[in-house]
């Protein structure tokens, strides 16, 4: 009987136990005549294995609450959708959906506020944190020039930075943390002009905070971090704000900061 | 029911993603994303067919969206079509020896197909249709992703590639 030659394709399908009987036992004669097919197997066998244990995990970690409240329709999505026959068979639906939204009416309601635009938190969001670390690296090592317009003259920059952002803003006062301002400047953003205010403290350590009015996503976030090379980013939109506070030291150190931005936004 | 089916499937796009991605609030950012476009567009699901198929299907949809937007236009020129010649590196070779790690060193399009056969236990023709492409496709692609994280696990530098860095 002459036999089909293995191919790569059949390597692969043993690999994922999708062979038919026979034709995995062709594919086992063949592994045993060539040691090195043989290896490359197992190595894959092992892959698998390994994928599975690093992310099976993932499976087993409690849902986040808003991951949890998209289980049921969101609202707006719901109001969107014109297509579907009324009573064929949505009606039996909607009250399963009625009955998930009170289920987790709790978490929903964060949604009630929420307008969607699917696939722009993430790209905005990731966005954000490295435009303001690509600006800190840029500006602040600058020794001579690191702002357009310095702390002396901190009503102007005030006046000058709100009248271009079309919205006030204002640099927090972070005297209490030990960082002076230093002053700040315009900045090019995705789709028109950012802000950048720079600090410093008595060792000159240097740290920016990057306040973007881009955000059009409705979609506030808790704090997050990142790291862009040896900046520590941290990063939240508020509205239609971005702030994202950037410095070369530690993550425990720039948190502290981060909160005492957040406060003083909040309570003005 | 689909919000019971919606509320099953999170868990494997949260693995999926978090596989793909890496980082944890990204991929719940990106599993939040296909979940509201999933709602938005629940009337192109069919009842029979399969959910998970067709959330993942949603989720790679976004996720290519997402990489097309980059500030600049860049392309990435097929690993295949050039190999660079290097001098040989074994004595200083980067050990990579944890399987994320190497993971991350994978194109995004290899990356994709290993990780729904690994964990989805998808078969090939639901992951060419999850993905929109040929199954022979998914074939070349799960063949040389297992080689490539093969060789790298092995401590084989990827060549050097011809590849715009956003």
């Amino acid at each position: 009987m002459s036999k089909l030659p293995i191919t790569e394709a059949d390597l692969q399908a043993y690999v994922d136990a999708a062979l038919p009987e026979t034709r995995r036992r062709e594919v086992e004669d063949s592994l045993a005549a060539h040691p090195e097919k043989a290896g490359r197997v197992r190595a894959y066998q092992a892959q698998k294995q390994a994928l599975r244990a690093l992310f099976n995990p993932v499976l087993d970690e409690p849902l986040p609450e808003n991951l949890r409240a998209l289980a049921s329709p969101p609202p707006i999505a719901e109001a969107d959708r014109p297509s579907r026959p009324f009573f064929a068979r949505w009606s039996l639906e909607r009250i399963a959906a009625g009955v998930f939204i009170a289920l987790f009416s709790s978490v929903a309601g964060w949604m009630a506020h929420g307008q969607y635009q699917p696939g722009e938190h993430m790209a905005r969001a990731q966005l954000l944190p490295r435009q303001a670390a690509v600006a800190h690296v840029v500006f602040s090592p600058d020794v001579r020039r690191p702002v357009e317009i310095s702390a002396e003259h901190e009503d102007q920059l005030v006046a000058w930075l709100s009248k271009r952002l079309g919205t006030p803003v204002r640099p927090p006062k972070l005297g209490a943390l030990g960082y002076e301002l230093i002053g700040g400047r315009l900045l090019p953003g995705s789709s028109g002009p950012v802000a950048q205010f720079m600090y410093h403290d008595a060792t000159g350590q240097r740290l920016t905070l990057y306040v973007s009015t881009e955000n059009t996503t409705n979609h506030d976030t808790a704090f997050r971090f990142a790291q862009e090379g040896p900046v520590n980013v941290f990063y939240w939109i508020d509205g239609k704000f971005g702030y994202a506070l950037s410095a070369g030291i530690d993550k425990d150190e720039l948190a502290r900061v981060a909160t005492a931005v957040y406060d003083q936004i909040e309570h003005k | 029911m689909e919000s019971h089916a919606i509320l099953a499937e999170i868990p494997h796009l949260r693995r999926y993603a978090r596989a793909m991605l890496g980082d944890r609030a990204a991929a719940d950012d990106l599993v939040q994303d296909t979940l509201e476009r999933a709602w938005s567009r629940l009337s192109q699901w069919r009842t029979d067919s399969n959910m998970r198929a067709w959330l993942f299907g949603i989720m790679h949809n976004l996720r290519v969206d997402q990489l097309r937007r980059p500030t600049l236009p860049t392309h990435s020129i097929d690993e295949d079509d050039f190999e660079m010649p290097t001098r040989p590196t074994q004595a200083d070779k980067l050990e990579v020896t944890d399987i994320e790690s190497a993971l991350s060193l994978l194109p995004d399009e290899q990356r994709e197909v290993l990780l729904l056969v690994a964990l989805e236990e998808m078969t090939y023709v639901e992951i060419a249709a999850t993905l929109g492409i040929p199954v022979g496709t998914v074939m070349s692609r799960l063949s040389r992703g297992r080689e490539r994280l093969r060789m790298v696990m092995d401590g084989w530098q990827p060549t050097v590639k011809l590849r715009v860095i956003r």
